[in-house]
């Protein structure tokens, strides 16, 4: 599913250059659940925004479902991301002027689907995550860890081949953070792709598979046993 | 511009934004409101003028006789000048002129006119019956000049309202009474009255024949007045008195031996030509109505480009957010230009609007000296609207393609 060969990517900030990746070989298959591991500064969040075509990669190749991903305009990218990805992120990022419906509805709006499908299908995942009664609304009026839901439930809405979660849990404190890794935990089990970033090694457990980034290359890449966020609900 | 879903978005994000929506909206409906009020009343001074000197006759010339001011022909100047009665036939019969109305006056010279005991300090003026149209006077007792009274030579007068109202207090009817002028009696057989101001009824009119023949005026005039036909416009009417103006100056000097070019011998006046004065003056106010209007409508086109670019400033993080669901970036800047058109166009037509009807409604009650019916040209006013909506999406573009061609990663680090 992901493919990724000798990436580099460095931040210029005036005449300092900043070598945030240094050469990451690495690889995904339909129906993982990887965490990217590392301290804070490590490039984690660098790794998976270059995975979701919201940065660009300086060096190396990055295929996602056998299509080469470079050299994209914003133009094409954007069809690329709606078409393949969904992006979960420690801040939410819901548009705090619409309700929770109309925010998972829009990236079908983007996907050109007609309003009424788009409100039917927003309402469907709004219910997988729990959330049909709170479809009206605004996020300002649901708590952290519905609104992640919600964000989730957006990113599922698009139906894409990979879910990118960037410390979907950060923001959350670990009896919510829980609920939110069995809600991912669940969307995995049917079939769908996931990578998590996250810190917290609590959260890493509970995915298939834990990559260790250190100094700007994978230091450990490992097979775990899933914990089930289930058991703490 | 047909697409019914992204009206539809524009209209979740007009109706959930309200205040920006607002403030935008009254920003343009504001300057469009007073640039068409300002406008209106620009139009409506210059009505007033023309309204003021097509009402009355105002058409007319006056001319006058003066005394020269320069040598010509050996004539020295200071010569005081005497029209004749053979001047004003010509003028009338032989010049080819468009005459409307005419009259003549002499003012006798050294005469004294008195009621019983009573000086009447007032002019005493030969004059035919055709001035009181020239005028504008109307009888308001009895009746005026005749041309029987100027061929029979009558000894008759006709006296104003306030000569009435001064002089003959005792009397309930002063028509039938008696003046003397210079001992020689006149009966009263008319009460006139001037329309408008009664500076002008100071005077006392007996027949002009009657005034030359018995009081030794041969066949000298003082003055001559003349009313033109009305002509089809403004300009044109200006242009005709003008035209008129010359030719019987230049009639007149050239009769006299005065200078073509001598201020004095002829004095000779159109009101029409002072009415060009004011209109230019209005031309003036009018430019400066426009200055004004202009420089509002600069301060709303500044003013939407101001909230084009905090609105996208604002929204720039939901920019990013709607790019990493896979908006493309001119599907971010139609649908930001879209919102700013369609709210700037809105609010732009409510002003536009508002002050139209607010200048039908009030427009023809304004009692106001000089202002008539101020209104405002239609097709002016709408380009005003497409001006400022053409702005505002010039002015949002900007921002918006920036917004729109960031990196994603950018947009949504925005707080
Ligand atoms: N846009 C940027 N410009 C400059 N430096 C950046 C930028 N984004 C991240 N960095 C730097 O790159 C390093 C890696 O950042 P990041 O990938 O966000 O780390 P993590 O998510 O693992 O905490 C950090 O030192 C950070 O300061
Ligand atoms: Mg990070």
């Amino acid at each position: 599913m992901i493919e990724i060969k000798n990436l580099h990517k460095s931040y210029k900030m005036g005449s300092n250059s900043l070598h945030v990746l240094k050469g990451i070989n690495f690889s995904v298959e339909e129906g993982e659940l990887v965490a990217i591991m590392g301290s804070s500064g490590s490039g984690k969040s660098t790794l998976l925004n270059i995975l979701g075509m919201l940065d660009e990669l300086d060096e190396g190749s990055y295929t996602l479902d056998g299509v080469p991903i470079k050299n994209l305009n914003e133009t094409k990218a954007a069809q690329y991301r709606n078409k393949f990805l969904g992006f979960i992120f420690q801040s939410f990022n819901l548009i705090n002027y619409k309700n929770a419906m109309e925010n998972v509805a829009l990236p079908l709006y983007y996907q050109k689907v007609g309003r009424k499908e788009r409100q039917e299908k927003a309402l469907r995942y709004l219910e997988q995550v729990g959330l049909k009664e709170w479809a009206t609304h605004l996020p300002s009026e649901l708590s952290g860890g519905q609104k992640q839901r919600v964000a989730i439930a957006r990113a599922m809405a698009a139906e894409p081949k990979v879910l990118l979660a960037d410390e979907p849990t950060g923001a959350l404190d670990s009896k919510t953070s829980y609920e939110v890794m069995d809600l991912i935990q669940k969307i995995n089990d049917a079939g769908n792709t996931i990578l998590v970033v996250t810190h917290e090694p609590d959260i890493a457990d509970m995915c298939k598979r834990i990559v260790h980034l250190k100094d700007g290359v994978i230091v450990e890449d490992k097979k775990v046993e899933q914990v089930r966020a289930s058991q703490y609900v | 511009m047909f697409d019914i879903e992204r009206w539809q978005e524009i209209f979740d994000t007009i109706s959930k934004n309200k205040l920006r929506t607002f403030l935008t909206g009254l920003s343009v409906a504001s300057g469009i409101f007073i640039l068409v009020i300002l406008l209106g009343f620009g139009q409506g001074m210059q009505n007033g003028i023309a309204q003021e000197f097509e009402g009355d006759a105002a058409t007319s010339i006056w001319v006058w006789t003066q005394t020269t001011q320069k040598e010509y022909k050996g004539l020295n100047p200071g010569r005081q000048i005497q029209f004749r009665n053979e001047d004003y036939t010509t003028i009338v019969d032989k010049m080819d002129l468009n005459i409307d109305g005419k009259s003549k006056f002499y003012r006798p010279r050294g005469i004294t006119a008195t009621y019983g005991n009573d000086v009447l300090f007032y002019q005493v003026l030969g004059t035919t019956p055709e001035v009181q149209f020239i005028e504008n006077e109307y009888i308001v007792s009895g009746r005026f000049l005749n041309n029987a009274d100027e061929e029979q030579v009558r000894k008759v007068a006709i006296i104003s309202a306030k000569i009435k109202r001064e002089a003959f207090k005792n009397v309930e009817n002063p028509v039938g009474e008696i003046i003397r002028i210079s001992n020689i009696p006149f009966t009263i057989v008319g009460i006139y009255k001037e329309r408008g101001n009664d500076q002008e009824e100071d005077r006392i009119f007996i027949p002009i024949k009657t005034a030359q023949m018995v009081f030794n005026g041969a066949d000298k005039l003082d003055n001559l007045s003349f009313t033109l036909p009305a002509a089809e416009n403004f300009d044109a009417a200006v242009a005709e008195s003008v035209a008129f103006k010359s030719e019987v100056e230049t009639f007149l000097k050239q009769k006299h031996s005065i200078a073509p070019d001598d201020q004095g011998g002829v004095g000779i006046y159109s009101p029409m030509e002072e009415a060009k004065r004011y209109y230019s003056l209005i031309t003036n106010i009018k430019l400066f109505f426009w200055f004004v209007g202009v420089c509002t409508i600069i301060a709303g086109v500044v003013g939407v480009s101001n909230i084009m670019l905090i609105v996208v400033k604002e929204r720039t993080k939901e920019i990013g957010i709607r790019k990493a669901l896979g908006a493309k970036p001119w599907s971010i800047i139609g649908m930001i230009l879209h919102e700013s058109i369609f709210v700037t166009a809105i609010s732009g037509f409510t002003g536009l609007i508002l002050s139209m009807g607010l200048l039908e409604i009030i427009g023809p009650n304004i009692e106001v000296d000089y202002i008539v019916n101020p209104s405002v040209n239609f097709n002016i006013a709408l380009a005003t609207v497409f001006l400022l909506v053409i702005a505002g999406a010039i002015a949002g573009f900007f921002p918006a393609w920036r917004a729109a061609t960031i990196h994603t990663i950018d947009a949504l680090r925005d707080d």
